[in-house]
């Protein structure tokens, strides 16, 4: 286990003692929603783990760096980026894939667009948005979060 | 809506667990027919299931005080009276809590706007709704390291009040046109 996790799990621990002291109730309450949101997220978890154990299995480094790699470029960006955007897995599980494709020879800049756009952008919450802010608003949001992902995976590029 | 939402998750539930059947089957395939790669798959499956099972459920716990002792209401109610720069730093950190998914937030965000909030906040709040939850950054850190995470997160920050300023300006100046027309 390393410092993170170590530092993830105290700050866990603490604040549900925190909370058992404060009120009992409200407590078993909280955990009752985390376990609910892990065993949902479960098969996603085993899916995406077993994706990354593939693609590092079979995938031989230099083809994923031929196609998200430095000599990419601007179009691996985009394409990752746009990937990211349309996908829908969720957040918490696109770093350990991210991480994994780093191992595997993709660049930053590609990684940190597909984080981002995953993130940032939603196709299949889209028509809710629009529903709920307007037509104006939403596509808005969701078009300069695409350019500013781009942006952001870029400068990130140049500096790490 | 509740019940569409209920159904919704059980239905995604099902497609996840086919899915993962669909995948189980496909990787026993290709590891029957290549033997020599089941190494390497089997020892990268089990480092990334061990540092998921290490820091998931902390996250989830988190997630889940968060989602009880922070309700919507208490959000809705710092976010709609500030503004100004105070006001852009109460919505980052107000979206920035991890208390569920982003389309629990756009009603809220759609509720505020009428209430008169100013539309760069709602933004800035709506974006780090979707990507500055602090559980998220947690496992950023875990997998990713320091320096990946705060600069991601740093730019993110910044690019978005620039966004959410730009759109401001973009939706207040088609709306004046409209008036005067």
């Amino acid at each position: 286990m390393n410092a993170t996790a170590i530092v993830i799990n105290v700050i866990a621990v603490a604040a549900l003692l925190m909370a058992f002291i404060k009120d009992r109730k409200k407590a078993i309450k909280s955990l009752k929603i985390a376990g609910k949101s892990f065993i949902r997220m479960l098969p996603m978890v085993f899916i995406i783990i077993i994706i990354i154990g593939l693609l590092l299995g079979f995938v031989p480094p230099d083809q994923i760096s031929k196609f998200v790699g430095e000599q990419s470029g601007m179009t691996g960006v985009l394409i990752v980026g746009a990937a990211g955007a349309v996908l829908h897995i969720p957040a918490l599980l696109s770093f350990p894939l991210a991480s994994s494709l780093l191992e595997e020879g993709a660049s930053v800049s590609a990684v940190a667009a597909f984080i981002t756009t995953l993130t940032m952008i939603g196709t299949i919450t889209l028509p809710l948005e629009i529903k709920e802010l307007g037509k104006k608003m939403a596509i808005l949001r969701n078009g300069i979060s695409f350019v500013i992902a781009i942006i952001i995976a870029l400068i990130m590029g140049v500096i790490l | 809506m509740r019940e569409d939402l209920k159904k919704k998750q059980k239905r995604g539930m099902i497609r996840d667990w086919i899915l993962l059947g669909i995948i189980l089957i496909i990787a026993i395939i290709l590891l029957t027919i290549f033997p020599d790669k089941n190494e390497a798959v089997t020892n990268t499956v089990w480092d990334y299931l061990v540092e998921m099972v290490f820091i998931l459920p902390a996250v989830m716990i988190l997630l889940g005080l968060f989602a009880v002792w922070v309700s919507n209401e208490m959000i809705m109610k710092y976010l709609g009276k500030t503004s100004g720069v105070r006001g852009i730093f109460l919505a980052i950190i107000l979206g920035a809590l991890p208390t569920g998914p982003l389309y629990i937030a756009f009603p809220m965000a759609a509720v505020l706007l009428k209430k008169g909030a100013k539309i760069s906040n709602i933004i800035v709040f709506l974006s780090a709704w979707a990507c500055i939850k602090i559980p998220q950054e947690m496992v950023e850190l875990q997998f990713l390291g320091v320096q990946f995470m705060l600069l991601r997160l740093s730019l993110t920050i910044i690019l978005v009040i620039i966004m959410a300023v730009l759109i401001e300006k973009i939706i207040e100046w088609s709306e004046g046109k409209a008036a005067t027309m």
